[in-house]
């Protein structure tokens, strides 16, 4: 498989603060890959800089093998599309004006070619909201919210898909659906990258896990190998135990740790 | 989407509106002045329609114009419907200068008024203070931005405050006039020169506007889709605050245009930027000469500051359009 993303000893600092303490990864195309991790891991900042967002990081992180910093933004807005974790917005924008956004790398003039409407409706009827076209974008629910958002990503015909917790607001049914989405979206050859907390998710429709903890690769692989009993209580700080779904995919159920008896705080004035 | 016909539709529509508004608005005055007789040259129907009058319109439109647009550029910037041409400090810089030059009693600087080259040397040093504070290694965010805009309008504000109590009883009156805002015929060297900068300001928009409607919704989200992030945020805060100080140091502080046309627009037709930026240029612009005829003519011989016109004026109608579009919208 051709690599997308090559990164070495990727490491961001924040302030004092090291988030990223050398990252080596490759990404593949039309690979799904979930990112995983507990709060504070990093994964939200391994997310702005595989978006090209930030640019202030050391070692390496490649993109079809140039530095992801040195690329333009207008062809990194066609190589790739960027899911944040809320869009809100504060202005009257109609969720055809919100999905037409992504055409906006491929756009020479101000205004859009029919080639751009045609794979604007293509999107959004991949999406199923052609019906809210014309529709306040902040008066529809969560879930059509985040498919007029994906109808977005879709219209920018990005090669590379990148998606921070992308079903944090959304019911079971649309979690679900949107899972079933980019699964295939990553067959057509799209490579899908997601953070996500949502564990069982991501282990039915993921083709590869990637464990985030304290900045650093915990584990990578399939989600067999990734979700075991061992890195859950050492990664997440949980009591896992891991057992296989109707579908052949690991299935996990956790519960809280056992504390340590704690000791009678006795305030001492 | 915008389909073509729908942008020259409401570009049109608005473009008529200011034109007309532009060619009748100095037909109406308290003094009689007929347009045939100023047109053959009589006295003093000609200089009252063609030297006082008429630059007084002009003035109003651009002013009108540039602060409507100065608004929407704000808006996008800091992703706030609340933002005005003032919210980021340049008012306040240029409102300083102005009191500078009133306090020491400077008459003119380089054959212009010294109120006005004051007033923009005063908005320029606040830009530029408020750009080097808030990008940080070429990076800026719009809350440091704001703080910061924020922060200099309060010591600007207090030094206007203490050259006021220290001021005579003459300056003092200036000085109350001048915050108060107010439009006064000018040469037309000088409105030709602001004309060419705001025109220029008002192309530079239209052209980025794609870009503002990415900005709008967040930075991440613009810098994912094509645009150079830190460069379009400069270029927008400049771009805002040169409008605002080269009118802010014309007209003094004028409120409620920047706030309230975009707002209204957006009611109309949409959040779209390459609506928006065309149809408040041209609605700002009608909105303040309507406003400032309204000034000079209600209470002839004495005028009304304009500054009060188009809050009394914009905001009953702002409140009317408000409750008739929620009822279309919610019910």
């Amino acid at each position: 498989m051709t690599a997308v993303y090559e990164l070495r000893d990727m490491r961001v600092r924040l302030g004092d603060a090291e988030i990223l303490k050398g990252i080596s990864l490759r990404f593949n195309e039309g690979e799904m890959t979930a990112i995983v991790g507990p709060n504070g891991a990093g994964k939200s900042t391994l997310m702005s800089v595989l978006s090209g967002v930030r640019e202030n990081y050391r070692g390496s992180c490649l993109l079809r093998g140039r530095e992801i910093r040195d690329w333009r933004k207008r062809e990194l807005g066609r190589q790739l599309s960027f899911i944040p974790q809320n869009v809100n917005l504060e202005f009257p924008f109609t969720a055809e004006q919100v999905v037409f956004m992504g055409r906006v790398p491929h756009c020479d003039g101000l205004f859009e070619a029919p080639h751009d409407r045609e794979v604007v409706y293509r999107a959004m009827e991949t999406t199923d909201v052609r019906q809210f076209a014309d529709r306040d974008f902040r008066a529809l629910s969560g879930g059509e919210r985040q498919r007029v958002i994906i109808a977005g990503a879709l219209a920018q015909e990005p090669k590379i898909l990148l998606l921070d917790e992308p079903t944090t607001y959304l019911d079971l049914k649309h979690q679900i659906s949107t899972y079933v989405l980019l699964e295939k979206l990553a067959r057509e050859g799209i490579s899908v990258i997601a953070v996500t907390h949502d564990l069982n998710l991501a282990a039915s429709y993921a083709d590869r896990l990637v464990a985030l903890s304290h900045g650093e690769v915990a584990a990578d692989g399939s989600p067999e190998k990734v979700l075991t009993s061992e890195l859950l209580s050492k990664v997440f700080e949980v009591d896992a135990e891991v057992r296989s779904s109707p579908s052949g995919r690991p299935w996990v159920s956790y519960q809280e740790r056992p504390k340590a008896p704690m000791r009678e705080n006795t305030a001492s004035w | 989407m915008v389909s073509r016909r729908r942008f020259w539709i409401a570009v049109g529509a608005s473009a008529l509106l200011f034109l007309v508004t532009l060619a009748v608005m100095p037909l109406i005055g308290s003094s009689d002045a007929e347009l045939s007789r100023a047109w053959a040259g009589v006295s003093p129907d000609k200089e009252i329609l063609f030297q006082v009058r008429l630059p007084r319109v002009l003035l109003a439109a651009l002013a009108g114009g540039a602060l409507a647009l100065a608004g929407v550029v704000f808006q996008s910037l800091l992703r706030d419907a609340l933002a005005t041409p003032y919210t980021l400090g340049v008012q306040s810089g240029a409102a300083l200068g102005a009191v500078i030059a009133i306090c020491f009693g400077w008459s003119t600087i380089g054959g212009f008024p010294a109120v006005w080259i004051s007033g923009f040397i005063g908005a320029a040093l606040t830009i530029t203070v408020v750009v080097g504070i808030s990008s940080e290694r070429r990076r800026m965010s719009s809350f440091t931005l704001l703080l910061t805009g924020v922060t200099i309008n309060s010591i600007c504000m207090a030094a206007i405050l203490f050259l006021h109590y220290t001021a005579g009883f003459t300056q003092s009156f200036a000085i109350v006039r001048w915050l108060m805002g107010g439009i006064d015929s000018m040469d037309y060297g000088t409105l030709a020169m602001l004309g060419v900068g705001i025109g220029a300001g008002l192309v530079f928009a239209m052209l980025k506007s794609n870009e503002l409607n990415l900005l709008a919704v967040g930075e991440d989200w613009a810098a994912t889709r094509g645009v150079q992030l830190s460069s379009l945020m400069l270029t927008c805060y400049l771009l805002g605050s040169f409008l605002t100080a080269s009118i802010t140091s014309l007209t003094g502080p004028i409120g409620f245009i920047g706030l309230i046309v975009p707002h209204a627009l957006r009611m109309v037709v949409g959040a779209d930027h390459r609506l928006l930026v065309p149809t408040s240029f041209c609605v700002g612009g009608t909105f303040l000469m309507l406003c400032d005829t309204l000034a000079r003519t209600a209470l002839a011989p004495s005028e009304i500051p304009v500054g009060v016109m188009t809050a009394m004026i914009g905001g009953p109608f702002f409140i009317w359009l408000l409750r008739s579009n929620r009822r279309r919208l919610w019910v």
